[in-house]
């Protein structure tokens, strides 16, 4: 099967990429990168990609199928078709399903089901400790061999030093990457929002910058203590930004992620108990947003990772404290960061570095790159075409989204797995 | 021929020379254990006290035959039923022994150091049979013995130690009397039981048994201390004999006559599997009538014989 791809603006961080090309994929693999015109589209399947610009295909490393056991909430089928629907072409999914995916035989279930069901590439995390509970660690070896890319215990915080710290020795025995949800749940407690101006208003408990600050503080400190290899999820505060930048000048293997929800919206989208912006860690303060942007621009944050949180109304439209933390996020990931390109804060390049090249760099996985003899995995992505946000035609199964309605400049109109176009 | 020193109390303390003295020494005595009659006079009239606050099969029963074969009167102190129990303390304990003229006390205890603070203490000399996490130099030597009789030499071989070192006195004895004797050696382990710093001893460290296996003469496997479970250095036990037990393929990584060792007692299909226990190539209970001959060189050597 041969595409030739024409007339596209090819980016590709990973060879300093930023031209016109036309892009040929034969048998799954990218075979040809040349100058514009040069392949002869004898037989071949062309697409006229004039005016889109073609990238190495999107990953979004913090996804939560909800398969195994909350298939009412999402799937590993309709999870990943979200996924093709915003460019992305491999998504690495969180452990806390039911049962955790602690074992290798939940990881070769959900690999089954995504070799079988699934519209993206499907990396699964395995968890930090059997059950996610914090108490003993998993198997990592059979994790790892079974398939699993990185340890998490996502959702929750590992609260034990001495456990996280053997997490990030026993994982770096086995060459994995931990990555960690930092809060401590004892300072956060009962808190539905950020601790904040509006939270004193909105009579809600508030979740302090410190909770997430503290622990990511200390996850560094263990990191460096043990040589092993750390990733900060969903990093969302102006002193975690700071920490992580400090880090990072003396560190080798800290890197960290934000959500595009940390960077667009604010604690005041929470204003009208709206549940769809009650997410952990919390939309925080404009100066906390600023950071996240900042921290974007800088370096400091290597991956932009959507945190896909999937509910249905059962858990979302019930009053505030009582609602399930979380909100989709593959559909629009793509069109907000852009809005960092469009505003001048990130460069193209810049950005299909933090959605494509890091990821796979991070992950340590085959792809994030368009060098010829690379699987084709490709997204291409119209910049200028403008769209305006609505829930009810995406799709995932669920709709928890604070987007309706918002109007986005740039979508991927293409995305490609392995030579075959799946959106 | 004797050690000019009151006290075994380390590998780290001896000196090449000091250590071939007694593999020699160990290596002439080992013959009185195959005569019928398993008995020279050397140390009659001596008296040899054994103190163990830990359990122990070999090295205790080890120690006190090797001072019975050398015509010694041993005593042993069972601490669980002596007065330790109405909470006599340590020194006390020893104070109180040394009144009734030992010419040795064998001590093996739970504290790093215990030993130390005995010998500073007492005017006998102090044996250490194993304290805390620090040392057994016995367990070391009779390995070194074993070494040397299967390979004929120490210096230049490759010897890989497996398992938790970092709660291994075994592996830190080791570690010593091998380097100091010109071996080259390398341990793995998880990363959760190797300490920090374990190259300032002298030891290469790598994360898997394949690749500490490669090309090595000996391979010795460390007991996983299953009480360790508790304390989230493991995942499961499963993992951990998959990941870093002993099989049968791993030896053809090895050199073609590399031998197995291990100081026991063995967790059969944990870190080790019961084949390679018992194959050909385990010196494992050899090692332990190493043991015999080595402890009794030690006594030897410290008290040196019927003097005058």
């Amino acid at each position: 099967m041969s595409l030739l791809i024409t007339g596209g603006l090819v980016v590709d961080p990973a060879q300093g990429l930023e031209e016109i090309r036309d892009v040929l994929i034969e048998d799954g693999k990218i075979s040809g990168l040349e100058p514009p015109g040069t392949i002869p589209p004898a037989g071949r399947q062309v697409f006229d990609a004039q005016g889109l610009a073609l990238v190495p295909g999107l990953i979004d490393m913090h996804v939560h199928l909800r398969e195994p056991g909350e298939e009412y909430k999402e799937t590993i089928e309709s999870g990943t078709a979200a996924a093709a629907r915003g460019g992305f072409t491999g998504v690495a999914c969180m452990p806390n399903t039911k049962p955790v995916n602690d074992n290798a035989s939940v990881t070769r279930f959900i690999l089954d089901q995504a070799a079988k069901f699934g519209r993206a590439r499907v990396w699964p995390v395995g968890a930090i400790s059997q059950g996610s509970s914090g108490a003993r660690l998993s198997e990592y070896g059979e994790l790892k061999a079974a398939g699993c890319v990185a340890v998490s215990d996502d959702g929750q915080p590992v609260m034990n030093a001495l456990l996280m710290r053997r997490a990030l020795e026993y994982a770096k025995t086995f060459d994995l990457l931990v990555i960690s949800h930092a809060e401590d749940l004892n300072l956060r407690g009962e808190g539905v929002m950020h601790e904040g101006r509006v939270s004193v208003r909105l009579g809600l408990a508030g979740m302090p910058a410190a909770a997430e600050e503290i622990m990511i503080y200390r996850d560094i400190r263990l990191a460096r203590l043990t040589g092993a290899r750390l990733h900060i999820a969903h990093v969302s505060t102006a002193g975690a930004v700071a920490i992580i930048r400090e880090a990072k000048m003396s560190e080798i293997g800290i890197t960290a992620e934000a959500t595009p929800h940390h960077f667009a919206l604010t604690e005041n989208a929470v204003e009208g108990y709206d549940t769809n912006a009650k997410v952990n860690p919390p939309l925080r303060s404009e100066w906390d947003r600023q950071a996240v942007i900042e921290g974007l621009a800088d370096g400091t944050i290597d991956a932009i990772a959507c945190d896909h949180a999937p509910h249905s109304v059962l858990e979302k439209d019930v009053e505030f404290a009582d609602a399930a933390f979380g909100l989709i996020g593959l559909e629009t990931s793509l069109g907000l960061s852009l809005r960092l390109v469009h505003d001048g804060v990130l460069s193209l390049g810049q950005l299909i570095a933090k959605m494509s090249t890091h990821p796979a760099k991070i992950l340590r996985l085959p792809g994030g790159r368009l060098t010829p003899g690379a699987r084709a995995d490709v997204t291409i992505i119209d910049l200028d075409r403008e769209w305006t946000v609505d829930v009810s035609q995406f799709a995932s199964k669920s709709r928890n989204c604070p987007f309706q309605g918002w109007n986005l400049k740039g979508k991927a109109v293409v995305t490609i797995v392995g030579g075959e176009i799946t959106k | 021929m004797e050690l000019r020193r009151k006290d075994l109390l380390g590998i780290a303390d001896l000196s090449a020379e000091e250590i071939q003295v007694i593999l020699e020494t160990a290596s002439s005595l080992k013959e009185i254990s195959s005569r019928t009659i398993k008995k020279v006079p050397t140390l009659r009239g001596r008296t040899v006290v054994t103190l163990f606050y830990e359990p122990s099969t070999r090295t205790r029963l080890s120690f006190e035959i090797a001072a019975k074969r050398l015509s010694a009167d041993t005593v042993n102190l069972t601490v669980s039923a002596s007065s330790a129990t109405k909470g006599e303390i340590l020194a006390d304990t020893a104070h109180n022994l040394e009144a009734m003229q030992p010419d040795l006390l064998v001590i093996r205890h739970q504290a790093s150091g215990a030993p130390h603070f005995l010998a500073k203490k007492l005017k006998c000399g102090v044996i250490n049979a194993g304290d805390g996490l620090h040392e057994h130099p016995t367990q070391a030597l009779l390995d070194m013995l074993t070494v040397q009789e299967a390979k004929g030499r120490l210096a230049g071989l490759k010897i890989a130690i497996i398992g938790d070192i970092a709660h291994s006195r075994v592996a830190r004895s080791n570690i010593h009397g091998f380097t100091k004797m010109g071996a080259e050696v390398v341990v793995a382990g998880p990363a959760t039981m190797l300490p920090p710093y374990l190259d300032t001893l002298g030891a290469r460290v790598v994360h898997s048994l394949d690749e500490a296996v490669k090309d090595v003469d000996v391979i010795m496997m460390l007991r996983l201390q299953l009480e360790r479970m508790g304390q989230m250095y493991l995942s499961t036990l499963r993992e951990y004999a998959v990941q870093f037990g002993l099989a049968l393929r791993h030896l053809e990584l090895a050199k073609e006559d590399a031998i197995i060792m291990h100081p026991g007692p063995l967790n059969r299909g944990v870190e080790i599997s019961p084949e390679v226990a018992d194959g050909p190539r385990s010196v494992i209970l050899e090692q332990v009538t190493n043991g015999v001959a080595v402890r009794m060189a030690v006594l030897l050597l410290l008290i040196g014989g019927e003097k005058g």
